[in-house]
């Protein structure tokens, strides 16, 4: 058995980062475990550019993101290994990991860095009706197969769903010669960033059809069609309108789900709100030295926020193993009116050096409304957003003078308010 | 020429192809699909009936209870999964109570052991997470769980082992009496046997009509089920039947042997015995019977849906035997459930109307045991470190979500009748049958079935045909 | 006068931006969290461009293709220019970040560089 201060599990964007925090803070005998062939995660089939800009103040695409923090990994001398799945984890921090180099292996660390990142939902998950034929994708995986492989996996598409990967894919389908016929989405606004509505569907005129679903698959051996209808406000769909669409791909970006069945072996407790678990402030989970971020904590729009919550949790980790973090005087966090959930969901104030972030997605578009953050009863921010979507990620900042000032405060609730 | 000519490989077709792979038989299969268990067998509950459910004087009744305690047997010589998990007929309404003691005499009648009565105590304290509204139930505890393919392949692997042969992607478009027994005239070649096994699932009425003048009508009936995650596979540890309610036909709710839960099936005769379409109407009907059953349905956790065709005739019974104007043609038709649970009698049964025709010698070297993939999943790991140190590629994961190793994705392509598209992979290995249904594994599973069967990765197929994945390279329209 | 709306592609915020025209021309911006705003709108108005991002061959190569990018933004109506140029391109592993692909791609005066690593395949 080998021992190792922190093992991250996952070297994708959130494991990478926080590997380079916690080396930052000291800690030396680290150790990734990626179950790919290579660091870096999604982004290496995410070739598209927009990455960085917050981090890095420039423009980048997938790969070279995720080059910049291997670069940062090799360059301080951490230690990782690919084509490694970890198999098995306790809440001791034991670890069984499987690869064809090592064969079985275990680990005890003494802390642990949950970053498995997240799954596409599947077809079956939304169980649409019809055959199961041939040509029916994630946009996920359709993305590794046109990005990393070259290869197509349809012509003439139809995309379900308008996750941020379901408007990436329409774009780079159509750069790629397929004819994308529609982005359906079963809501009435898009699940996905504005900027990628304009610069991927807009761009090359194709239709967004908002309030509406895939209501049934077509096709023998490949697909031959879609059924799509328009749904009533309720989400049910108004089979009078139904009608046809020929096409022999089906893509679907209908939602990403954490991929936490290690955490839930480790005893991690799990928020049904993000199916991610529930963290304090430095992304500490409820088992003792297991921290959790990225995209197995809650789902991101964006990979500088999961870096950004990566350096958090890998410097909290790094507190945890030089006996400096505390748990004690929590306060719970609350998603109140109007918000869907809010990361993290306990803060312990002794812990807070300066300031810290609370990030949260709302249940439904608001316009013109305020977000207000309440220390027990008391209204302590109050900012008006002109638009405020589920697709994207808000924070709100929580000052170190709004905790002592506020130092009995057991609960913080974040709310949105139409005054 | 050959001894005797299969047609259809689905559970019966290998149940009786093993079955005659004891004797000196030059056999064959012919398949019109490019893989084992395409038909109906791959698409059903899953289940081995305890034998309750026919009349004793039945064939189903007859052979029913019979083929259910050879599974045990089976099930180690053919290393496939089964389970003795037992089942309960659930009652709703104190006056059916009648009609559970009426499936209980019967079952006795068909040789089903230990069949008891409970009460709803008893029901609850051997199933906490029924419906409140159980009164009483109906509890077989030989009631058991399998997995279809998983046998059927096993049974193929092993009648492949004993010198069976098989004939893929052969669909057959006629069949002619000759002097010597019938000439099998398929899209591909022609095959000429002294007995013909029409095995043909819902294409059996087909077969049969193609020598016979005494005609059958297969109605196909579509079946509609909802698989569930993991997550939630031990919700409920027994096979759930229901009695037939105010709302029709009861559907089952019941684990899989690979560790599931599945629910369904519903009943509706169609027309068209290539329609596996699942229907919004169907897949809600499943899912509100089976919420009858237990306290809360677990909806969020629905990983996929499908459909299966039961081979229904007017008779209400398995047609086993030789046609009466066409010697040496045996039908095996009309195999709706319990097929899957009497397929090892049917396949005795009609290896002595063979017997009888062909008087063959037994073989003295017959192997009765197959070996299956060996899974990574199922393994300690002290037997994970040695099979690894064999063979590298078992510890490569390829499938995340029911960790699949690329050894045994290997190893399913290079067995006896190895699997040639992701299906047959998934269907031996469990690759891309977990809860992101391949979202992950596809293009690893397709760039191995590429390259292990030295074809190009947009001839990769999801289940032969057209059902290829990839349509070519990037640019190529642009 | 006339209004138009238009969202900021500049950085994942996609600030909604209300453009003011007169006698096309860009008269006055509002709505974007910084400069970039400003510029975006003038562009998108006067000649919208975006960088391009798609893969290339990579002859024995791993991965088999390479991503690829335009080095700066080019006008959008020159985007399937670029492609179909790009199509009839194969690099030879290996390639690595920042190489450059082609030059002066669809005469954008842009070049189109590598984005990712692609090792050189052993050929035995």
């Amino acid at each position: 058995m080998q021992e190792f201060d922190l093992v991250i599990i996952g070297g994708g964007p959130a494991g990478l980062g926080a590997a380079v925090a916690a080396s930052e803070q000291g800690i030396k005998n680290i150790l990734i475990l990626e179950r790919e062939n290579k660091l870096g995660g999604i982004l290496n089939q995410c070739i598209h550019n927009g990455f960085g800009l917050q981090l890095f103040k420039e423009e980048l695409t997938g790969p070279e993101y995720a080059q910049r923090f291997i670069k940062m990994i090799e360059s301080k001398e951490i230690r990782y290994k690919t084509n490694t799945m970890v198999i098995d984890l306790n809440r001791d921090k034991l670890l069984t990991a499987v690869s064809k180099a090592d064969g079985i292996f275990t680990i005890q660390a003494k802390a642990i860095i949950l970053a498995m990142g997240c799954r596409e939902r599947p077809r079956g998950a939304l169980n649409i009706p019809g055959t199961r034929c041939s040509g029916i994708f994630t946009a996920g995986t359709a993305q590794k197969f046109v990005n990393i492989k070259g290869m197509m996996p349809g012509k003439n598409i139809v995309i379900l769903g308008s996750g941020d990967i379901g408007l990436i894919m329409a774009r780079r389908m159509t750069l790629e010669g397929a004819h994308v016929n529609a982005v359906v989405e079963l809501m009435p606004y898009s699940a996905g960033l504005t900027r990628n509505i304009v610069q991927c569907l807009d761009d090359y005129d194709i239709p967004l059809m908002l309030s509406h679903t895939v209501t049934n698959i077509v096709g023998k051996d490949r697909l031959e069609g879609v059924f799509i209808a328009p749904v009533d406000e309720n989400r049910k769909p108004i089979l009078e309108m139904e009608k046809f669409i020929p096409c022999d791909t089906l893509l679907l970006s209908v939602g990403l789900l954490p991929e936490n069945e290690l955490s839930k072996k480790a005893s991690v407790k799990l928020s049904p709100l993000t199916s991610g678990a529930e963290v304090d402030e430095g992304r500490e989970t409820n088992i003792d030295g297991i921290f959790a971020c990225g995209n197995v904590l809650h789902v991101h729009d964006l990979v500088d926020h999961v870096t950004e919550e990566s350096y958090i949790a890998g410097k909290a980790a790094a507190k945890f193993l030089k006996g400096l973090r505390k748990r004690s005087y929590v306060i719970d966090v609350i998603a109140s009116e109007g918000i869907r959930y809010a990361v993290p969901k306990y803060i312990n104030p002794v812990n807070i050096e300066k300031d810290l972030e609370l990030s949260f997605r709302v249940k439904d578009i608001c316009k013109d409304h305020y977000v207000s953050v309440y220390f027990d009863n008391a209204r302590v921010t109050h900012h008006k957003k002109k638009i405020l979507t589920p697709g994207e990620m808000q924070t709100v900042k929580i000052t170190s003078e709004m905790l002592s000032t506020h130092s009995h405060c057991r609960a913080i609730s974040i709310r949105v308010e139409k005054e | 020429m050959y001894d005797v000519a299969i047609i259809g490989a689905g559970i019966s077709g290998m149940s009786i192809a093993r079955e005659l792979s004891k004797y000196d038989l030059k056999v064959c299969v012919l398949e019109k699909e490019v893989d084992i268990a395409m038909g109906t067998t791959k698409a059903n509950s899953a289940i081995v009936h305890a034998g309750f459910d026919a009349k004793p004087d039945s064939l189903k009744g007859m052979l029913n209870a019979a083929a259910n305690r050879l599974f045990d047997q089976l099930s180690k010589e053919l290393d496939f999964h089964f389970r003795r998990n037992g089942s309960l007929v659930l009652c709703f309404d104190k006056k059916d109570i009648e009609h559970l003691e009426f499936l209980r005499q019967q079952g006795i009648q068909n040789g089903v052991p230990n069949l008891l009565i409970l009460d709803k105590a008893a029901v609850k304290e051997m199933e906490p997470n029924l419906s409140e509204d159980v009164v009483a139930a109906l509890y077989a505890p030989t009631g058991g769980i399998v997995c279809p393919y998983e046998m059927a392949i096993g049974m193929a692997e092993n009648a492949y082992e004993n010198g069976v042969e098989f004939y893929f992607e052969n669909k057959v478009l006629d069949i002619k009496k000759s002097d010597d027994g019938y000439r099998i005239i398929t899209d591909k070649n022609t095959y000429i046997s002294k007995v013909v096994i029409n095995a043909a699932g819902v294409h059996s009425d087909e077969i049969n009509n193609l020598v016979s003048s005494n005609k059958l009508n297969i109605i196909p009936r579509r079946g509609e089920y909802c698989v569930f995650d993991k997550e939630v596979g031990s919700y409920i540890d027994k096979t759930i039947f229901q009695l037939p309610t105010k709302l029709g036909k009861g559907v089952l709710v019941t684990p899989t042997v690979d560790g599931n839960l599945l629910i369904g099936p519903n009943a509706v005769d169609i027309d068209d015995k290539d329609d596996l379409s699942t229907t919004k109407s169907g897949l809600d009907e499943i899912l509100n019977k089976a919420s009858l059953s237990i306290k809360k349905m677990p909806s969020h956790a629905i990983i996929a849906s499908f459909t299966g065709l039961r081979a229904r005739t007017e008779a209400d019974d398995f047609i086993i035997g030789e046609v009466p104007d066409a010697k040496g043609f045996i039908n095996v038709a009309g195999i709706e459930s319990p097929g899957l649970s009497s397929a090892p009698c049917i396949a005795m049964m009609v290896k002595d109307i063979v017997v009888e025709i062909l008087a063959p010698q037994e073989k003295a070297n017959f192997n009765p045991v197959r070996k299956g993939i060996p899974h990574f999943s199922e393994m300690s790991n002290e037997d994970r470190q040695s099979l690894i140190a064999q063979n590298p590629a078992y510890g490569q994961i390829v499938c995340r979500c029911e960790t699949v190793s690329e050894g045994e994705i290997l190893s399913a392509i290079h067995r006896p009748l190895g699997a040639t598209t992701l299906d047959g992979i998934k269907r031996r290995t469990r690759a891309g049958s977990g809860r992101c249904q391949s979202g992950f594994c596809m293009t690893r599973v397709l760039d191995i079935l590429s390259s292990e069967l030295e074809i190009k990765r947009t001839e990769v197929t999801k289940f032969g045909g057209e059902s290829r994945l990839l349509v070519g390279k990037n640019k190529e329209d642009v | 006068m006339e209004q138009k709306a238009l969202v900021c592609i500049g950085c994942p915020l996609g600030c909604r931006l209300e453009v003011t025209i007169e006698n096309s021309e860009v008269l006055h911006v509002t709505g974007q969290s910084c400069k970039k705003g400003w510029a975006y709108a003038f562009k998108e108005y006067t000649n919208p461009t975006r960088i391009l991002t798609t893969t290339v061959v990579v002859e024995n190569g791993y991965p088999e293709v390479a991503s690829v990018k335009t080095e700066k933004d080019i006008p959008k109506n020159k985007l399937f220019e670029c492609i179909k140029e790009l199509k009839e391109v194969s690099l030879t592993a290996p390639v690595h970040i920042n190489d450059i692909v082609i030059t002066n791609v669809a005469n954008t005066g842009v070049n189109v560089i590598a984005t990712t690593n692609c090792e050189a395949l052993d050929t035995k």
